[in-house]
């Protein structure tokens, strides 16, 4: 979490229960920080023992068994098209439950969770790689850097992703 | 009890104490025109299920009561509390009734409802006004004395006298009455005016038989059922951890609770399971009349034969196999029976019999559907399989008759000659069979020409839990269904089983039958076969529908209980998985979808593995000196003998009783025509019983049969000739296996079987070692036997299919001194192929060219010489092939 800019720590944690409309678990993925709604996560989980699946699409690390549930794990690197991290052994991954099944997103790091001011929040640019278009939400700015938000409906859709 | 009452009777009480209380809320809201309604149909549904039922006194006064409904919804009749009082009654007749029924199981022959009745109908016309209840209770009385089982007296239930508790039977009833007996049998003192007629009767049969069937038997969401049954699922997976960590801890304290726990668990699990049995006896309910139906449509007799109805699967399972097993016994009563005419004809009892048998077989339920019938139509299929272009002539030629049954499972086939109201339709055997598949199931099928047909289906008692073979590949885990799996067999190159190849092609000797194999490492793309080839593997032999093959892994754990879970939606579409499951271990693995499993390595077929083997040999260009498969046999005197497995088409074992002589010929019916057969060894006797083994060779439609005593084994050995052949039908002897082999020349037999197949010529030629010939010809069957011949001539062939690809030769610079070619071939025929080469810059230009084709007249000879071969022959001619070889080599020398 240190390595996290560490701007709006103050403001992350907020006692109203419906101001988890704004929070965001965040996470870094090649430098770049993500967010997902925090209602959406269901766990967190360090690096764990993956299961490969073979024919599976690239994406797709394998399963895990999380507490008796089978979790599909996805790389978020290979999703992104970015290349894999060399030692991947300390990857962490958020926990996400979509159309009743889990799914692990396999992050480099997940970081604190921040409540972010729906001011400062933008569509996308234009100009982005469309593979991100693809999976953003739309960006926060926060302070030093920039916040993507990730569509998690839209990251999970692999085939799309494939046939484009 | 029979099970269709049991229902009716659990029905009816809960639709009775739905009445009770909506006929009370009818009378405080006579305007509620929904409530009318709802009432209107119980009554109705009541009425309808005793008619069915063939309770005709129930009927009736459910009829009459229902008249009255009737009246109320259309606005006809005004609802008052004499007329709900007048229902009510009816309605606690019918309870009396059915209460009797209970006890006795057939309604009860004394007294009629005749008062009721006429109460009721005068009330639907609007007769009965004044005061209907005293004219129904004075006879009801009557009733009451009558009858064995005391009844209710109707003139009871008024709202007002019970507050809104009008149940004075039924299941609360009952089970106040359950509580009464248990601490004081005394009427229940909660309804202190309700006649004490009503509770003695209850308290009394529940003292007598304990609850009464409707009582015993409630109906519980099937979702609730569902819910229950994934939890236990949970709570055997938990356990299997559980028992997993004790396995590899030594005196531990927990072993004695967990032995406990798991053996609690096991009955829970059976518990459970058991509520969602139901006897398969109601999927066939409906049968019966469906093939009476069909028996008189079709004017045949037919005797359907149901056994094992009680057999009990998991109802998920149930209502996925009815469909199937309607479609079957169908297809059974209307292609399988045959008219009463024809069948005494052929010496059978007129009344065809369908049968169907369920029993239970380690942890499955096996289905037999069967007939008396005629069998599969062979022909029939044939033609059909030929008119739709599922395969071709000589393709057909080559399947055995189980892969051309198999046809009836393919969609849209149908062999029913015109198309009934039955079938015929062409929907059909491929839903069946993709509907069994889909819950796990197998359905194996076996027809006799003239005996009748009979299938076979095997299931699995429940979806939620398996029991699967774990095994590891490339050292990931897999799960196997057990229901494939027929046995595990360990190769290795020292052991009598081991992996030999046909062309890169895997496959196994087992028990004189060749197991095509599939590589789970190549199919689920795991890494290359590097391990596998040391020849050490676990091959788990399993059935796929029809097909039998060995599936190669590395290693094979313990069988374990899984839970199957769906995968993940987006990993369905890979195909190779039915689901995935955690282990004890807590592992999570995938259980391997067979059918695909086998759809992703090819339609593997057992019977086809020989005939496959050679097409794909063939397809490959062989290179000279590469090994090649032998058959190894005995027959007649003297050494074992060898023929390239390539050329025989299948090995069959034919019932010698069936063999005929034609001009003292033998030959025997094969596939609709007469197979010639020859014996290897001239003048030998042929036996007249027994079974005789024979070699089937085939080219295009033609078929001949090499009878030999004994089939050894195959081999697959470099093919060396050392002798020449000094006799008709030996190309010679070689080393095979260490002993001395002749190899048998087919070619010498084929001409025999057919004077037309080749010319009768025939002897081996000195060759000359040094020699490379190419070999072009489309005919696999041509190549392979023209590959041993001028092998064993003394020449190094390399063989290819077509002229293209002998092109791609001549690009790679592979240097020959001599081609022999055909000249009808797909794509580049001959003349074109040998005008390229002496037409351009070709290596091959001056190389001598020769020319083979079946049509060898003058004009050909002329137009091939024009084009450049070196010399033309006839194809069936080897001895001029060979001397033209020869003589041309000889002079040119090397050519290259």
């Amino acid at each position: 979490m240190s390595n996290l800019p560490t701007t709006t720590t103050g403001t992350a944690l907020v006692a109203a229960s419906d101001a988890t409309q704004g929070m965001f678990v965040t996470m870094t993925v090649a430098h770049q920080i993500f967010g997902i709604p925090v209602l959406k996560v269901q766990d967190v989980l360090g690096p764990q023992r993956i299961a490969r699946v073979p024919l599976a699409p690239a994406e797709v690390l394998g399963s895990l068994n999380l507490r008796g549930r089978i979790v599909t794990a996805v790389d978020a690197r290979t999703r992104l098209g970015v290349p894999a991290l060399e030692d991947c052994t300390q990857s962490m991954s958020v926990v996400v439950e979509h159309d009743g099944e889990l799914y692990s997103i396999v992050v480099d790091k997940v970081g604190e969770v921040m409540s972010l001011p729906e001011t400062d929040y933008e569509r996308n640019p234009a100009t982005l790689d469309p593979r991100w278009q693809e999976v953003s939400n739309g960006i926060y700015r926060l302070q030093g850097t920039l916040l993507v938000v990730l569509d998690v409906a839209r990251f999970l859709r692999l085939d799309q992703a494939r046939a484009a | 009890m029979d099970d269709l009452l049991r229902d009716f009777l659990t029905e009816c009480s809960e639709n009775i104490a739905t009445l009770d209380v909506e006929l009370v809320r009818l009378e405080q809201n006579p305007n509620d025109p929904d409530l009318i309604g709802s009432i209107f149909r119980l009554v109705h549904t009541i009425k309808g299920t005793c008619g069915f039922l063939g309770l005709p006194r129930l009927e009736h006064l459910a009829h009459a009561g229902e008249n009255v409904l009737g009246k109320f919804r259309d606005h006809e009749l005004e609802v008052n509390e004499v007329a709900v009082d007048l229902i009510l009654a009816s309605i606690d007749r019918i309870k009396a009734l059915l209460s009797y029924l209970e006890q006795h199981e057939v309604e009860s022959p004394e007294g009629d409802d005749e008062d009721l009745i006429v109460s009721l109908n005068a009330l639907a016309e609007g007769k009965l006004g004044g005061k209907p209840a005293a004219a129904a209770a004075a006879p009801q009385a009557e009733v009451v004395a009558s009858q064995p089982p005391p009844i209710q007296s109707t003139d009871a239930p008024v709202p007002d006298e019970f507050g809104f508790v009008p149940v004075p039977a039924g299941n609360m009833a009952a089970l106040e009455a359950n509580m009464n007996s248990s601490g004081k049998p005394s009427p229940a003192p909660e309804v202190p005016k309700a006649p004490s007629v009503i509770k003695p009767a209850v308290d009394e049969q529940s003292a007598k038989s304990g609850a009464s069937v409707a009582d015993q038997s409630i109906r519980v969401n099937v979702d609730q059922l569902e819910t229950l049954m994934t939890t236990v699922s949970e709570l055997v997976l938990t356990r299997n951890q559980l028992l997993q960590i004790l396995r590899g801890q030594k005196d531990s304290a927990f072993a004695a609770p967990l032995q406990r726990l798991n053996q609690v668990t096991s009955e829970l699990q059976e518990g459970v399971m058991k509520t969602r049995m139901q006897p398969i006896g109601n999927a066939w309910a409906k049968l019966p009349r469906i093939v009476r139906d069909l028996a008189h449509e079709l004017n045949k007799k037919i005797d359907l034969q149901m056994i094992g109805a009680d057999t009990e699967l998991d109802r998920q399972v149930l209502e996925l196999i009815k469909d199937p097993l309607t479609h079957m016994v169908r297809n059974s009563a209307d292609h399988g029976i045959e008219l009463p005419a024809e069948r005494l004809r052929a010496g059978k009892p007129e009344t065809g019999i369908v049968t169907l048998n369920a029993y239970h077989e380690g942890g499955h339920i096996i289905i037999d559907i069967s007939d008396d019938g005629k069998g599969l139509a062979l022909d029939k299929i044939r033609a059909k399989i030929l008119e739709q272009g599922l395969a071709s002539d000589s393709e057909l030629a080559a399947m055995s008759e189980q892969q051309i049954m198999q046809f009836i499972f393919k969609a849209g086939f149908s062999t029913a000659a015109q198309v009934t109201s039955v079938s015929g339709r062409g929907v059909g055997m491929d839903v069946v069979r993709t509907n069994i598949e889909r819950i796990g199931g197998t359905v194996d099928f076996k027809s006799v020409k003239g005996k009748g047909s009979s299938f076979s289906i095997k299931i699995p008692l429940t979806l939620a839990i398996v029991s699967a073979l774990i095994v590891e590949c490339s050292g990931e885990r897999f799960a196997i269904p057990q229901i494939s799996v027929v046995e595990l067999v360990k190769a290795s190159p020292t052991s009598e089983h081991r992996v030999e190849m046909i062309n890169e092609t895997p496959v196994l000797r087992l028990r004189n039958r060749l197991l095509p194999l599939v590589s789970l490492r190549k199919t689920l793309r795991l890494g290359d076969d590097a391990i596998q080839a040391n020849g050490n593997a676990f091959i788990v032999v399993v059935q796929v529908g029809s097909s039998t093959l060995g599936v190669i892994v590395d290693r094979v754990f313990d069988t374990e209980e899984i839970v199957v879970k769906p995968v993940a939606p987006i990993l369905r579409n890979i195909g190779a998985f039915s689901g995935n499951t955690i282990l004890g271990d807590g592992s999570v693995i995938m259980i391997l979808d067979l059918n695909a499993i086998v759809m992703h390595a090819g339609d593997v077929n057992a019977h086809a593995a020989q005939a496959q083997a050679a097409a794909s040999t063939a397809a490959h260009v062989d290179h000279s000196g590469s090994k090649q498969s032998l058959l190894l046999f005995r027959a007649g005197e003297g050494a074992q003998k060898a023929v390239p497995l390539a050329l025989v088409a299948r090995l069959e074992e034919i019932d010698r009783a069936t063999i005929e002589y034609s001009e003292g010929s033998p030959m025997v019916q094969y596939r609709g025509k007469l197979m010639p057969l020859v014996p290897v060894a001239s003048g030998a006797d042929i036996l007249k019983e027994g079974q005789q083994a024979v070699l089937v060779f085939a080219d295009k439609d033609k078929h001949m049969g090499l009878m030999v005593d004994e089939i050894l084994d195959i081999v697959e050995e470099r093919l060396q000739v050392d002798l020449s052949g000094r006799r008709p039908g030996a190309l010679g002897t070689s080393i095979i296996s260490g002993k001395a082999t002749d190899v048998v020349d087919a070619a010498y037999y084929l001409s025999q079987a057919f004077q037309n197949w080749f010319g009768e010529e025939e002897g081996a030629f000195e060759g000359d070692m040094s020699r490379r010939v190419l070999l072009v010809d489309d005919s696999p069957f041509f190549r392979n036997l023209l590959t041993p011949l001028l092998t064993v001539a003394g020449y190094a062939v390399t063989s290819v299919e077509s002229a293209s690809e002998a092109l791609k030769l001549e690009e790679e610079g592979v240097v020959f001194d001599a081609i022999v070619s055909d000249i009808e071939m797909p794509g580049m025929n001959g003349f074109d192929f040998v005008s390229k080469l002496r037409g351009g810059e070709s290596k091959w230009s001056k190389l001598p060219i020769f020319a083979m084709s079946s049509h060898a007249t003058p004009r050909d000879l002329e137009r091939g010489r024009q084009v450049g071969f070196t010399d033309y022959v006839a194809k069936f001619n080897r001895e001029a092939l060979l001397s033209a070889l020869h003589e041309t080599l000889k002079q040119g020398g090397v050519a290259a």
